[in-house]
């Protein structure tokens, strides 16, 4: 089994509040992340793809279609990006990195057929890194 | 218990197949289609219970020698597709070069004892593949 893995970086704000919360419940989970201005991350992101060595390219994904439905997806739209106000769903949801994992990959599943075809490699990971120490990862089961 | 072992080696490389036209090779590689080079970075995972004796999964001044005999010796400064078989006739993409570490790794490692669980080979920062062995 063999698995490509990209990485990606984009830099973006948010504020973690949740409106169900009172405001002192919102400073006592989120602390610092509740700051009503918001901060920012250097989030890197890593997409990582699975299936079959193409015997003839030697290839798993072709590399620049896989950039492409990144860039077109998830950075033109979240780099440089204040989280909550510019993404439709943080209006909903907390724009928490592991929210932030679940709509990347909502992103990608929409653009995958699109960029791979139905019979393409398959989305196996998503691993982001809101700051070196803290790090949020999905793997999708076979 | 996994254990996991980093070596580097130097190496030019281009992937480009003469089985299609100078643009389709454009189109499938980009710009890996011409001659050029990466400090690549192997990380090797071993799975094994540690020796009750020596409290060790496998020596690695053991594994140390196999990837230096393996890998970096045959690999480092060297144009692969040149001076590295198989890499004259399979293209020396990342993905096949992980399975090529694979393979002349595993027979080794099993020979000591141990199962060789993963090879990840990275291209650049920003690009790695992981091979478990089994079809590719």
């Amino acid at each position: 089994m063999t698995r490509l893995t990209r990485r990606y970086r984009f830099s973006a704000s948010h504020r973690l509040h949740a409106a169900p919360l009172s405001e002192a419940g919102n400073r006592e989970v989120y602390g610092k992340c509740n700051n009503p201005f918001g901060h920012g991350h250097n989030y890197v992101l890593e997409i990582g793809v699975e299936g079959p060595v193409d015997p003839g390219s030697g290839r798993v994904v072709n590399v620049a279609a896989l950039d492409g439905l990144v860039e077109r997806e998830i950075l033109q739209t979240l780099d440089r990006s204040d989280l909550n106000a510019e993404v439709p769903e943080f209006a909903v949801v907390v724009p928490t990195t592991e929210n932030l994992a679940l709509e990347i990959r909502r992103r990608l599943r929409a653009g995958w057929a699109g960029a791979f075809g139905e019979t393409g490699p398959r989305l196996a990971r998503i691993r982001i890194q809101e700051t070196r120490r803290n790090i949020f990862e999905i793997m999708e089961e076979l | 218990m996994f254990i996991t072992r980093r070596v580097e080696f130097s190496a030019s490389h281009s992937c480009y197949t003469p089985a299609l036209s100078d643009e389709q090779n454009r189109a499938l590689y980009g710009r890996e289609a011409n001659g050029h080079g990466h400090n690549f970075v192997v990380e090797v995972t071993l799975e094994g219970e540690p020796d009750p004796v020596t409290g060790m999964v496998l020596d690695l001044k053991r594994l140390k020698q196999i990837l230096e005999r393996e890998i970096v010796g045959p690999m480092d400064h060297r144009f692969l597709n040149h001076e590295v078989p198989p890499f004259d006739r399979v293209v020396p993409t990342p993905e096949n070069l992980a399975r090529e570490i694979w393979n002349r790794v595993e027979p080794h490692v099993r020979a000591a004892g141990v199962r060789l669980h993963a090879v990840r080979l990275y291209e650049t920062e920003d690009l790695y593949v992981d091979y478990y062995g089994g079809a590719a």
